[in-house]
Formats: structure tokens, sequence, C-alpha cells
């Protein structure tokens, strides 16, 4: 099942003097089983974009096909659309609202018309996938927790759901190193275990992005600006840092690298292998370009 | 959805009501609602619809975007017309089983839902034009000989300004709270009155939390900036009565003065 963005255009406050350009012809597709990230300056117009994959607003004009349904008709059914997608808005930590934890993750999929026995086991699974205990803390109440904790109950509360397409906006701001770490690794852990599932992630950090992604969409002005692999995306250094955006560390040293005359491939994503790289051109002591350029392809 | 309603908020201009003082602003507005139950008679409610229908044309403010502000209250008004339109004798029009609508009912159902009607678009052009930090200064300065007799005026504008400010942050979180629930599947739209009712609580639950993890952080904020209340407080801008503002006072007068006496002459 794929998304199949066609010429969206979204306006708020229409014919009011506030009236701001929100997207603008934005056009794009996502594949099966593809991770997107989709990275932009605060105003691009991200959120307003996963709220319309979502069906929460409706575009002003274009469409919006998830597999062969057009999200964007006027007679759809959300809950329909919403049995395929979940959206873990930005810190949604602060949704939470049942009595127990057990009841706040059931949510979901009790709005969608399951058997209660599916929901228990739903819930079950979704807390373990999130690293939790569930028996230890399914009568608790969800406030009881500290604030990375209930981030993960939150979204515990949206994988329930199974969505075949899981959107998540900035789900590790303002988390600890190491719940950022454990909340990105929970969502590839999903990645992989549901068959053909597609991930679009917003983030700020360019480092997870270059980690993480298959495909990479740069949204500036509620237009996209790039579209492309990780790779290709930020090899556009300076047109990314025009556009307020940065490059991730790792390409940065390279390019810094570059400057002091060490070449190291630009596309090294993960330590180990920009490591590697530069442990093999210092052992080579070679500056070669020419040379070394031969032996990364 | 959210973001229609319209009532109490500011809408951006620079219309000569706009200019105005807000200290005569909110005079006049007060003057106009005691005016408008003072007027008993078709005439001077006619005198009041004109005197409101120019302030609309001078505030600049789409009128549709004023009238979108009525569709919350919609139902008090019908509320109350029916109400009236079934409590007082007279000459009996229409007898529906044990109801009777007599001419006087009708008269004064009419009379009280434009009453509310005219209300509700005189005191929106005031928060229209004037925004919430002009408001609460206005109001300040208007109760301050008050503080004379232990009345808190800089407390309670201080609660009022707060009170403003957190409108469209509240809306917004509101809306927040209920895309995030939607997103979930919760459906807020079908179903019972009952079901709906329900629906609310996760809404609800939500935006309480908010709203105290907001007053707290802002105690805080204020804190740390070492705010006392309202001893020795200076204001950024001095308001000073300007030519328009007596101008407007005048007319004001003359209009009050026109309606009280019609009331004495008929």
């Amino acid at each position: 099942m794929s998304i199949e963005v066609r010429n969206i255009t979204h306006i708020y406050n229409k014919g009011l003097p506030q009236e701001s350009v929100a997207l603008k012809d934005v056009s794009f597709t996502v594949e099966d089983g593809e991770f997107l990230g989709i990275i932009g300056h605060t105003g691009s117009g991200k959120s307003t974009l996963l709220q319309h994959l979502d069906g929460l607003l409706k575009p002003d004009e274009g469409q919006i096909l998830i597999g062969d349904v057009d999200i964007t008709a006027p007679k759809v059914s959300l809950l329909a659309v919403r049995r395929q997608i979940g959206l873990v808005f930005q810190y949604p930590e602060y949704q939470l609202f049942d009595e127990t934890v057990a009841a706040d993750v059931a949510f979901g999929p009790r709005n969608l018309g399951l058997e209660q026995e599916e929901i228990d086991e739903r819930v079950r699974e979704s807390l373990s996938m999130v690293g939790l205990d569930y028996d230890k803390i399914k009568d608790k109440s969800p406030f009881d927790f500290s604030g990375g904790q209930k981030r993960r109950i939150a979204m515990a509360g949206v994988l329930a759901m199974r969505p075949r397409v899981l959107i998540l906006d900035e789900p590790t701001a303002g988390l600890d190193p190491r719940a950022h770490r454990d909340v990105l690794n929970m969502i590839r852990t999903y990645h992989k275990s549901q068959a053909d599932s597609i991930i679009i992630l917003v983030s700020h950090n360019m480092n997870d992005i270059a980690e993480y992604a298959d495909k990479v969409l740069v949204m500036d002005k509620g237009q996209v600006r790039m579209h492309g692999t990780p790779k290709e995306v930020f090899a556009r250094s300076a047109e990314l840092r025009e556009i307020g955006l940065d490059i991730p560390d790792l390409a940065d040293l390279a390019e810094k690298l570059e400057t002091r005359g060490l070449h190291v491939p630009k596309d090294a994503f993960t330590i180990p292998e920009m490591a590697q790289a530069i442990a093999r051109q210092l052992r080579g002591g070679k500056t070669d370009p020419a040379a070394e350029g031969g032996e990364d392809a | 959805m959210i973001r229609d309603i319209t009532l109490g908020q500011y809408y951006p201009g620079d219309s000569i009501l706009h200019r105005l003082d807000p200290r005569i602003k909110i005079l006049a507005t007060l003057a106009y609602i005691i005016l408008l139950f003072i007027v008993n008679e078709w005439i001077g409610f006619a005198a009041c619809f004109v005197f409101l229908a120019v302030e609309v044309a001078l505030s600049k403010v789409p009128l549709s975007y004023i009238l979108r502000g009525l569709k919350v209250i919609f139902l008090v008004i019908l509320f109350t017309f029916v109400l009236n339109l079934f409590m007082y004798d007279g000459e009996v029009l229409v007898r529906i089983w044990k109801l009777t609508i007599t001419d006087q009912g009708l008269k004064r159902a009419l009379f009280m839902a434009g009453r509310l009607i005219l209300l509700i678009i005189s005191s929106s052009i005031l928060t229209f034009t004037t925004t919430p930090i002009q408001l609460t200064n206005g109001l300040e300065r208007l109760m301050k000989p008050l503080s004379k007799i232990g009345v808190p005026s800089h407390e309670i504008a201080m609660m009022m300004s707060i009170a403003l400010r957190f409108i469209p942050t509240l809306l917004d979180e509101t809306d927040k709270i209920m895309k995030a629930q939607q997103a979930r599947g919760a459906d807020f739209e079908s179903g019972n009155i009952l079901h709906r009712a329900k629906q609310m609580i996760p809404i609800l639950v939500p935006l309480f939390i908010s709203a105290f993890r907001i007053a707290q952080d802002m105690a805080l904020a204020m804190e740390a900036r070492c705010y006392h209340g309202g001893q020795g407080r200076t204001s950024m801008t001095e308001m000073r009565f300007r030519t328009r503002d007596y101008i407007t006072a005048v007319i004001l007068l003359l209009f009050a003065a026109g309606i009280i006496t019609l009331r004495v002459l008929i």
C-alpha cells in the first residue's frame, strides 16, 4: 500500500486577514515498506502535511491516495482511513486521559470496534513493544509515570491500532539521549515487525534522519524543496543551510575533514562506518581522492 | 472547526474604532448595553440598531466575521425568544394546546432576542477592535478609584488579561487534543447525547491537565520576574484622551440623552 500525495494546497483562515498558505502544490509518493523522513524549518508546513495524511485536515486543492482510496473525497469513511494510519502527535503524553494504562492504550483499538480479547492481546503486545511490562503497569494511572514513560504509553496507544502507516511528529522532542535512542529503535522494530509498513518520521535531528530514513523529504515554506535518499539530500549542504536546516554531524565532519585534505565519504551515516573510513584513510596515508574514491565505490 | 469561534477575539485593523482610547470604548459599550434595556419602543430600538450599524461600518470588521460569533449563542437567543413568546398576557394571536402567543408576548420576545443580538454584537465590536492588553489596561485605569475602597483593581485586571490571553491558547490545545484522539479513532460527531458526552472525557481530562500545567508554568515565570502584585507598578504606555475620544464621548452622551428622552416621552 503506497501513499500518493497529488498537488495538495492548504490555506489557513481563508478569506481573513490572517490568511496564510500552509501547503502549496505539494506532491510526492511513498512506496510500500518505505521509511520516509521529513525535515523542514519550524512553520514549513510539516505538521499540516501530517494532519492531511490522517484525514484530520482537508486540502483546499489536490488529492491524497492511500492505497487506492482517495481520503480527500467528500464521503470517505475516516474510520477506515484510521484503521490503516496511526498518527503520533508531538508530545503525545498530553493526550493520555484514562484511569489505567491498559484502558488508555485500549482506547484506539476499542474505537476500531475490535473484540475484547483482541484488544487485550494488542494492549499487551504494544506495551511490550515500547519496552514496558504489561503486568506491572496495566492497572496504574498513566499520570503516575515520568515524562519519557508517559510518552511510551501514549505511543503504545497508537501502535495498538496496528497501523500499516505509522506517522510520527517529532517523537523524540524533549527526551533524554537514552529515551531518544529507545524511541527510535522502537519505531524501527515496529517497522520490521509489520510487513510492508510505512513509517513517516518528522524530526529536527538530521542524524536520526540520516541513520533511519530510506528517503528524505525537505519542506520549505509549504513546498517540497527536495526529495531523495539521505545521501542525495545531505549532499546539498549549502542549500539546506540556506533554508535554516543542517546536515548530519558525520556529513559535517566529512566536509570539515575534506577542507583539511582528508577525503572520507560523505554518506557514512553511522559512527562505525565513518570510523572505518577515517581509519582506512589514515592507515593508507593516502590523500589522493581518486584512489580513495575508487576503493569506496 | 474550533477556530470558527470568533467571539471575544481581536480582529487586527487600523480603523477609527481601533484607535480610540480603550477606556472610552469600555464605557461606551457599558452605556450602550444599559441603553438597550432602557429602550422599550420600536423607535428607540431602531435608533440603537442604526447606532450599532454605524459602529460596525466604522470598525471595518467584515459583517460575516461578526455574525459568525453569533452562531455560537444562537440557541440561547432562540431559547429566550421562545420563553418570552409564551410568558405575557394580552391579545391572543395563536393558541397551541395550553400555550398562547399574545401580541405583548410576541413584542417582548422580539425585543428580548433583538437586545441579546445587539448586546453581543456591541460587546464583540469592543473585543474585535481592542487588543486584550489595551482592554485590561483600560479596565485597570477605570477601576483605579475603586482601589481606595479596597477593590483589588490591578489583580482583577491581571486575572482578566490572563484569562483573555489564554483563550486562544486553550482553543489551540483543545484542537490539538481533539485531533490526537480523532487519530485514535474517536468519533465526536455521531451517536446519541450520552455517547457524545462520554466522548468528551478523552478531551476534557487532558485539557484540564494542560490548563493546570500552563497555569503553574505561568505563575513560576511571573515569580521569576519578581511579580508581586499591583503596588507601585507603572505602565509602559500611558493612556491619554485625544480629540477623537472627546468627540466620541459627546456623541455617546447625545445618543444616551436621546434614548432616555424617548423613554420618558413615550
